[in-house]
């Protein structure tokens, strides 16, 4: 099986009584493949990644994740295509404050039997492998309120969330942008290892082109979209 | 479902402050619901224990409630007397066992005086047949002995042999118009009964008798003190008149007939009540005021309720980046919905038991007290049904009231999407 993991056809969006966000005439991500998505802020990447999360129905053209026509499935289709085989990693805040670090981590597997499934038996087993491989292996770091952790732990802790249960496809939503210079060019490889480890494949958005390099394939959101966005 | 309890409960314990203090609003006003419950069914069985074993209750034609209130719980005051002749009609009757005839009127520093035969202390049964037993001393022997209940004998200081002064009466005696040329002494002192019995003064009926010589016009006459007490000793001390009479019959299945028996005397007109049947008629009365109450304690759980939809729905706005976490993590609407309809329901059962075990313990310890003190039983100490369902019912009113702030997390995590706001 070899389908594309997002394939986009004429895609349009528009908020109710706004103006057209985006008209895409086409793109798409390959299994495997880690794409870099440059857009700043206002050039409609948040909604064309709501699209692909799911939360959000496009109202012309098609969508397709991981093969499913998203127009043509329900809202509660769509959660449960996110919730198998999407994961997301936010700019910031990304972790639930009254949950431990493992708690945040085996979160999605509370929301989906597949994802418990391809976890596997031992699922904190697995949750504190991920993180051990993201760099947070300390015990003692491990027992802290996850408020006390540095945004850069954060946003580790939240990458091994979205990785757990072996998702088809990660999504990053400028995770690096709260970080300094050195901890964002270790979360990109760190992210960039455990996504090819895991066989899934990246979406990462981020305004700033210079992390444009670090991927497989990077492509910039004003390029494909013909809606008049400021850039 | 489970899932989502952990994820309830893990939640409410990161904002434990707010959640403590909403379940002890949950917890005090069920409390204040159930103790007013509690002393309301505490009251019936209270009354309830108070005669038992006496079939009938006759005097003066009055209401039934009345003659039981003042006959038994020493409320009110008779209008009516029944006289000698007619008691001892009824004291003869074929269908009758024994007779307990009882005088009231006059009063010791604000407690009852009650002028009875010996034969009170063997009839009159309390709390489902207990009968009444002396703490100290014995029944009065002498025209000139009381017995007194526990709670006169505490609250005045009394022990055996203390001398008191009956008033005419409810006055004080040192207002005058008492008996002060007739002091008495103290025989003995009952147990604690929990029934009106331990605010009573208990003397013989010739005693009334002869306190009341020279107050046949009513009013004290003013030679009456120069009767000495040896001369009152040799009159015919036998009553005029009688306030009320406890009846027992030898045959219960007789009760209805004897009933309309005396109700239909020739001559004196009488009345012969049922306790049960006239203390079912007191609590019809008394039902109206025991609802308002009731109404009232199940408003403040409503108050206690409001305070969890509050505390939720200001927990809210904070909470609205969570909400897209849970969304991003593959959480339905659902989910949303269904964990704040949990943490609701969380807060209120354990409101509601905390109110269950405060209540129970606050009976635990103050109901010996309230019992000797007051007389007031507080009912079964262990919960009961009540207590199941006020925590059924206030976990499930919560669920539900969980359900206004979950149905707008639900909406708002809907527009919002993954769009984190801050």
């Amino acid at each position: 099986m070899n389908e594309s993991i997002i394939e986009v056809r004429g895609l349009g969006f528009a908020w109710k009584h706004g103006p057209q966000v985006l008209d895409i005439p086409e793109f798409g991500i390959e299994p495997g493949e880690r794409v870099f998505l440059r857009g700043p802020s206002g050039s409609g990447k948040s909604t064309l990644l709501g699209l692909i999360a799911g939360v959000l129905a496009p109202q012309s053209g098609t969508i397709r994740v991981l093969g499913e026509d998203m127009a043509k499935l329900s809202a509660a289709r769509r959660d449960r295509l996110r919730a198998d085989h999407v994961g997301v990693i936010f700019q910031m805040f990304n972790l639930v404050p009254y949950l431990s670090v493992t708690g945040n981590v085996l979160l999605p597997l509370r929301f989906s039997p597949a994802r418990r499934k391809a976890a596997g038996a031992d699922a904190e087993g697995e949750a504190r492998r991920l993180l051990a491989r993201l760099g947070l292996d300390d015990e003692a770091l491990l027992q802290r309120r996850v408020s006390d952790l540095s945004v850069g732990q954060q946003q580790r802790v939240a990458a091994a969330r979205a990785l757990i249960g072996a998702p088809k496809l990660i999504i990053a939503d400028e995770p690096t942008s709260a970080l300094d210079a050195d901890a964002r060019d270790r979360f990109i490889a760190l992210l960039s290892e455990e996504v090819t480890r895991s066989g899934a494949s990246l979406l990462f958005v981020s305004h700033d082109r210079s992390l444009a390099p670090l991927f497989t394939r990077a492509v910039d959101l004003a390029a494909i979209n013909r809606a008049g966005a400021p850039a | 479902m489970t899932a989502l309890l952990s994820l309830a409960w893990q939640s409410l314990l990161n904002r434990k402050g707010s959640v403590i203090l909403t379940i002890v609003a949950v917890a005090l006003s069920v409390a204040l619901f159930l103790g007013v419950e509690k002393a309301r069914s505490g009251a019936r069985e209270g009354f309830g224990n108070t005669i038992s074993g006496t079939d009938l209750i006759v005097g003066a034609p009055t209401g039934s409630v009345n003659l039981l209130l003042y006959s038994v719980f020493r409320m009110g005051n008779a209008t009516a007397e029944v006289s000698w002749p007619t008691y001892r009609k009824i004291a003869e009757r074929p269908d009758v066992d024994w007779t307990v005839p009882i005088a009231l009127g006059d009063s010791h520093r604000g407690y009852r005086v009650m002028g009875t035969t010996l034969g009170y202390f063997d009839h009159y049964k309390f709390a489902g047949g207990q009968s009444l037993t002396f703490a100290e001393g014995r029944p009065f022997n002498d025209l000139f002995d009381a017995v007194i209940g526990s709670e006169v004998a505490l609250e005045l200081g009394y022990t055996l042999d203390s001398p008191l002064i009956l008033s005419h009466g409810l006055g004080s005696a040192e207002l005058g118009g008492g008996h002060e040329n007739r002091p008495f002494r103290v025989a003995g002192i009952l147990k604690p009964t929990g029934t009106p019995v331990d605010r009573t003064v208990h003397v013989s009926l010739e005693a009334i008798t002869a306190i009341h010589v020279g107050w046949e016009t009513g009013a004290k006459n003013p030679l009456a003190d120069t009767i000495p007490e040896d001369m009152i000793r040799s009159f015919d001390l036998t009553p005029k008149t009688v306030t009320a009479i406890f009846v027992g019959l030898k045959r219960k299945g007789t009760i209805l007939t004897t009933r309309r028996a005396i109700n239909t005397n020739k001559g004196e007109p009488l009345m012969a009540i049922i306790p049960g049947e006239a203390l079912a008629e007191l609590w019809s009365v008394t039902a109206v005021a025991e609802r308002a109450l009731l109404a009232v304690s199940a408003f403040v759980i409503a108050v206690g309720l409001v305070s969890i939809l509050t505390s939720i729905l200001t927990s809210l706005n904070e909470r609205r980046r969570e909400m897209s976490i849970l969304r991003a993590t593959g959480a339905r609407p659902h989910h949303v919905f269904f964990l704040l309809v949990l943490e609701a329901g969380l807060v209120g059962f354990l409101g509601a038991l905390l109110g269950i075990v405060l209540v129970h313990s606050l009976i635990a310890v103050l109901a010996p007290l309230l019992q000797a003190q007051y007389g007031v039983s507080f009912g079964q100490g262990l919960p009961g049904m009540v207590d199941l369902a006020v925590l059924g019912a206030v976990t499930l009113a919560s669920l539900v009231i969980g359900a206004i702030p979950a149905a707008t997390a639900m909406r708002r995590s809907l527009a919002d999407g993954l769009s984190v706001r801050l």
